[in-house]
């Protein structure tokens, strides 16, 4: 008798070997496609939307060439995910998480051919990810009481991260843009306040942090250019034709007389309005709305500058760097708080006007202008400086700092070596596999930089049988090199982030025994 | 053949439209709905235990979901079968009812049925088999309820507790820190458990997950999480000793529902309409200023212009706030949720120590605490984990052990785990069935055999050999059992030793522990749930058994 059918007609069922075949497969392509972007020599992918324009993205960030992929291999959607978890939290090292679970995985399969259960991988895999950690505690380095120290340990985290990217060529300019601009945060993680400003033009070295507040806008005709000890009200509020907000109210008149004279009221509330606004005693208005032409000519008529249809963020970041508050209604001048600015001009960048507002109260807020020869260029810069951001705010407040350049793996692939060697029971083949899956990311990095990777990553592991090296890749010489001297630097969190979630994934799809699809939902034809 | 023909010999239609729909019949009917159900049956086997293996399912959407719940995957399969629905059901009633065990039913339901073929095959009628089903599961019942064991627990010792939610949780992919899983689970239990009318209403304990840090970053709030953040971004982050005013009005000019105009046609008007709408505005704000509100929790949006007076008035307010969300903060802070403006009073407002906003990640995520509240019956868990189908799984994981550790405070009996309390059963099933005259005798063993499956499939996914572990455990638990048959022969002196001297609480050493002693290992079940597994599958067996004609409408 044959079985029945359980399942709707289209949807698949894999089971046992062939499963985690499929995921093995599914999880480790996606690894290899990113492979190549690791590390300082790491190569950028294009990338083609299928949406109108078939727009064109160059990039090297992990987390933005994997969200843009369609996969339909579910395992491979695991890792997708944990790129875009290690993209929101850390920011940093979502190629490095895809690819560590990728070996992770690779390594597995090896052991699953020898018929070790995956549970008993797993289990080995645990502990070695425990010990790994113990390991990258041990060595993480706190420099947060030497505030000089601290800040070069961030100079150095930056220039790491950066050279990987496209911006690796001005790497110290834009190293020091980003820990100027983070440590002005003063540990807070919002980079909201953190405004990146993208103009086309120019080359990448023109780029600098602005410490006033830029914003994209024009000035009104007629109004000053320029305007000393500004205060400011920073408004979201209609300056059209107020509605009236009641339900159900509408305008019905019998003759064009009383059309005048109610269009004649409405506009006398608008100039009322104004009024109330220019008895804030401000020089300044900025409303997210737009403003009409009637209202601006007031404030014209009052010398007032104001700025409309400013952005929602912009307008948050306005109220955060000025220190007023966003207004909705003006009734009680006397208690709204204005933001104040030594100066308002209009500046040029390339060919663009925009408003600059400098000598602000608040640090907190800064612009940085990126300046560069394309789209594709500027956004690439800005994915790769707001990764930096990312990971110096997280290092500012957890300031454990690793070296970098490999050094971390082979620290704890040394450990999770002993840890093997300790281990009595099948459980010590998958903690010797973790070694070799942490030791692949070395080797990966090597790969990509040309040199000789399986020569370079034995000496390094000769070199780190010594409890005390700082031996890493120099990529540059293409030798082992003192990663403390060579000034390269690591986040804590980061790393820890990367280990954590590349052997949860690996867990988690290592226990997958079948995968059932579902049929895919029919789309209705609306032809 | 659905044909019948009438004394002339003329045929006649029975069924609409007869020929184009499937039919079976008989003891084709029985094997076909049998193949079904074990299919079912053996998917889940796999899933079974703390080593079981996860599913990966992939919805109709393209979203991923990876689990080791039993309901789950069936949910998720989205079956077609007529039978394997009827398994789908099983598991969902037993989740709905109990919340764990949700593979175990459907494996034995899928055992017992694999059990039935083979009696069907010898020629016994499917009554007769579902007759000595129910019997044996009636016995099995009642011996489960013998070789139980009460469970003292009170809220300073809620050790038994925590070990029995870490046997359901040591089975999920969680069980990396199930110590810390379980204790969180167990403390919310508590926090909301009325332990005088032995109820817990799970709805009070609210799961929260957000993806990012790790698993042991899981924590219990004393309080609400709410994913919101206040309406205006300058408003303060902290406010201690708040006095919430909840609302399910929204910050507007009040919109009747009957249907009305407003005719303007004067400047009066327009400008009496005006000024009423700037007193609603002031009036709201106000009314909330005046009862001494130092928070605002709304269901609705605000207006710009309400939403800034409330911010130059000091006073902060979160809006969009769902229905459930709201209903669990006046809960947890003790303050009525008001409907309109002008029923708010001070004795409404709800009272927390403390409220914050906490900020997560690298990108603007923020989401409010409401904490030390007034009446602290509300709990909400807050889980952290690696990627977004971790925390669904945990999210799952998490619900089956708060229902574990409800059903103990509701009936603190415990039976053994890992495979003894069906062993136990098995032997005492088997032990009886000599008992029955009849057919039904053959059934009872049949049944008796049926519950050995779930040790065996602990076992076969622990990777030990699966008979040698049965049998190994079986022999344990009537060891001396044996030789003292030989004088005793009376059956009901032999129930009782087995009570008083057997071992009932040798199970399958999944963990390689070295003991096979559940007690030792502290793998525990709770006594309803083992209980309502056997009920139902019996059930769904039964009723399977009964259908002895399938029609199905053709494919077209």
């Amino acid at each position: 008798m044959t079985v029945e059918r359980l399942l709707k007609d289209e949807a698949t069922e894999e089971k046992g070997d062939r499963a985690r075949m499929a995921s093995f497969v599914g999880a480790m392509a996606i690894a290899d496609l990113v492979k190549t972007t690791l590390g300082p020599k790491g190569m950028d992918k294009i990338l083609q939307s299928t949406g109108r324009g078939h727009n064109v993205t160059v990039t090297n960030d992990g987390a933005t060439i994997l969200k843009s992929l369609h996969i339909d291999n579910p395992a491979a959607k695991v890792l997708i995910d944990i790129s875009k978890v290690q993209d929101d939290e850390v920011g940093d090292g979502t190629t490095s998480v895809v690819v560590l679970a990728g070996e992770l995985l690779r390594e597995a399969e090896k052991l699953v051919n020898k018929k070790i259960h995956p549970m008993t991988i797993i289990a080995g895999y645990r502990l070695a990810a425990e010990c790994a950690r113990n390991a990258l505690l041990q060595k993480a380095k706190d420099n947060k009481r030497d505030p000089d120290k601290f800040k070069s340990d961030l100079m150095k985290i930056a220039m790491t991260t950066l050279s990987s990217k496209i911006l690796s060529q001005d790497k110290e300019q834009f190293a020091k843009l980003a820990v100027d601009a983070v440590l002005r945060l003063k540990g807070s993680t919002n980079l909201e306040s953190i405004h990146i400003l993208k103009k086309a033009g120019g080359s990448l070295k023109d780029s600098f942090l602005d410490e006033g507040f830029i914003l994209d806008k024009k000035i009104g005709i007629g109004q000053p250019k320029h305007i000393e000890n500004a205060k400011i009200l920073v408004a979201n509020t209609a300056m059209d034709t107020d509605k009236v907000k009641i339900y159900g109210a509408r305008v019905r008149v019998d003759s064009m007389a009383k059309v005048a004279e109610i269009e004649g009221a409405e506009k006398e509330k608008m100039r009322e309005k104004v009024q109330k606004i220019i008895a804030h005693g401000v020089n300044c208005f900025v409303n997210r709305q737009l403003i009409y032409n009637f209202p601006e000519e007031l404030f014209a008529d009052a010398g007032i500058l104001a700025i409309e249809h400013a952005d929602f963020e912009g307008i948050e970041r306005l109220a955060l760097v000025t220190g007023g508050e966003i207004a909705s209604t003006f009734d009680n001048p006397e208690s709204v708080k204005l933001g104040h600015c030594k100066l308002i001009e209009e500046i040029m960048i390339g060919e663009d006007k925009l408003i600059h507002f400098s000598g602000v109260e608040m640090g907190q807020a800064c612009t940085i202008v990126l300046r560069g020869a394309s789209s594709h260029v500027l956004d690439e810069a800005e994915r790769s400086l707001h990764d930096a951001l990312c990971v110096l705010s997280q290092t500012v407040n957890d300031s454990r700092v690793l070296l970098g350049g490999g050094w971390p793996e082979m620290v704890m692939a040394k450990e999770v070596d002993d840890l093997a060697r300790k281990t009595p029971g099948k459980k010590s083949h998958a903690i010797e596999a973790f070694s070799h899956a942490l030791q692949a990311i070395p080797t990966i990095i090597a790969d990509n930089a040309g040199v000789d990777s399986a020569e370079l990553i034995s000496q390094l592991r000769a070199e780190h049988h010594n409890d005390t090296t700082n031996a890493g890749i120099d990529i540059i010489s293409g030798g082992v090199g003192d990663m403390e001297k060579l000034g390269i630097s690591e986040s804590f969190k980061v790393k820890q982030g990367v280990l954590l979630s590349a052997t949860e994934a690996a867990e988690m799809i290592l226990r997958v025994d079948e995968i059932i699809t579902c049929a895919p939902r029919k789309r209705e034809n609306r032809m | 053949m659905a044909l019948a023909f009438d004394e002339y010999g003329r045929p006649f239609i029975i069924i609409k439209e007869q020929g184009q729909k499937a039919r079976l019949r008989g003891l084709d009917a029985q094997k076909a709905n049998i193949s079904a159900g074990k299919a079912v049956a053996r998917i889940l086997r796999t899933s079974l235990g703390p080593k079981g293996m996860d599913k990966m399912l992939q919805s109709p959407d393209g979203d991923v979901v990876i689990t080791n719940d039993g309901a789950t995957i069936l949910e998720q399969m989205d079956v077609d079968n007529q039978i394997a629905k009827l398994m789908v059901e099983l598991s969902r009633s037993q989740d709905y009812e109990i919340g764990d065990g949700t593979t175990g039913v459907v494996v034995l339901a899928g055992a017992l049925l694999e059990q039935a073929e083979k009696l069907l095959e010898r020629g016994i009628h499917p009554i007769r088999i579902s007759e000595g089903y129910e019997m044996a599961s009636k016995l099995s019942v009642e011996h489960l309820e013998s070789i139980s064991q009460k469970f003292e627990f009170s809220v300073t010792n809620i050790e038994p507790l925590v070990q029995t939610c870490m046997t359901t949780l040591s089975s999920k992919i969680v069980n990396r820190c199930k110590r810390a899983l379980a204790e969180i689970a167990v403390k919310a239990v508590l926090a909301v458990a009325d332990l005088e009318r032995k109820d817990v209403n799970l709805e009070l304990i609210k799961v929260e997950g957000k993806v990012g840090g790790k698993l042991e970053d899981t924590e219990l709030i004393y309080g609400i999480l709410v994913d919101k953040d206040m309406s205006h971004p300058q408003m303060p982050k902290r406010i201690e000793d708040a006095n919430i005013a909840i609302l399910t009005c929204p910050f507007e000019p009040p919109k009747p529902k009957t249907k009305h105009k407003i005719d303007i046609d004067t400047v009066e008007k327009f400008q009496t309409l005006r000024q009423q709408e700037q007193n609603y505005f002031d009036d709201m704000v106000q009314k909330c200023k005046d009862v001494g509100a130092t928070l605002v929790i709304c269901q609705w949006g605000f207006d710009d212009e309400a939403n800034h007076l409330l911010m130059h008035r000091n006073l902060p307010a979160v809006r969009w706030v769902g229905g459930v969300e709201l209903e669990l903060i006046a809960i947890a802070t003790g303050g009525r949720i008001v409907p309109r403006f002008q029923e708010l009073t001070t004795e409404k407002l709800g009272k927390a120590g403390l409220v914050r906003e906490k900020s997560f990640g690298t990108t603007k995520d923020r989401m409010l605490y409401i904490e030390h509240c007034a009446n602290s019956r509300a709990v909400t868990i807050f889980i952290r984990g690696g990627n977004k189908m971790m925390i669904e799984e945990t999210k799952r994981s998490l619900h089956d052990a708060l229902c574990v550790a409800r059903n103990l405070i509701r009936n603190n009996s415990i039976v053994y785990g890992g495979g003894s309390a069906e062993i136990s059963c098995s032997i005492a099933v088997e032990a009886a069935a000599d008992r029955y005259p009849g057919v039904e005798q053959y059934a009872i063993r049949s049944f008796a055999e049926a519950l050995d499956s779930i040790p065996m499939a602990l076992a076969e996914n622990s990777g030990l050999p699966p008979i040698d572990t049965l049998t190994a455990v079986k022999s344990q638990q009537i060891k001396r059992c044996l030789e003292h048959f030989i004088y005793l022969q009376h059956l009901n002196i032999l129930m009782a030793w087995l009570l008083q001297e057997g071992n009932p609480y040798c199970g399958i050493d999944c963990n390689d522990v070295g003991t096979n002693n559940m007690r030792e290992q502290n793998v525990f079940e709770t006594l309803i749930g083992k209980q309502q597994q056997i009920l139902l599958a019996t059930q769904v067996v039964k009723m399977i058994l009964k259908i002895d004609d399938v029609i199905t409408p053709a494919e077209y």
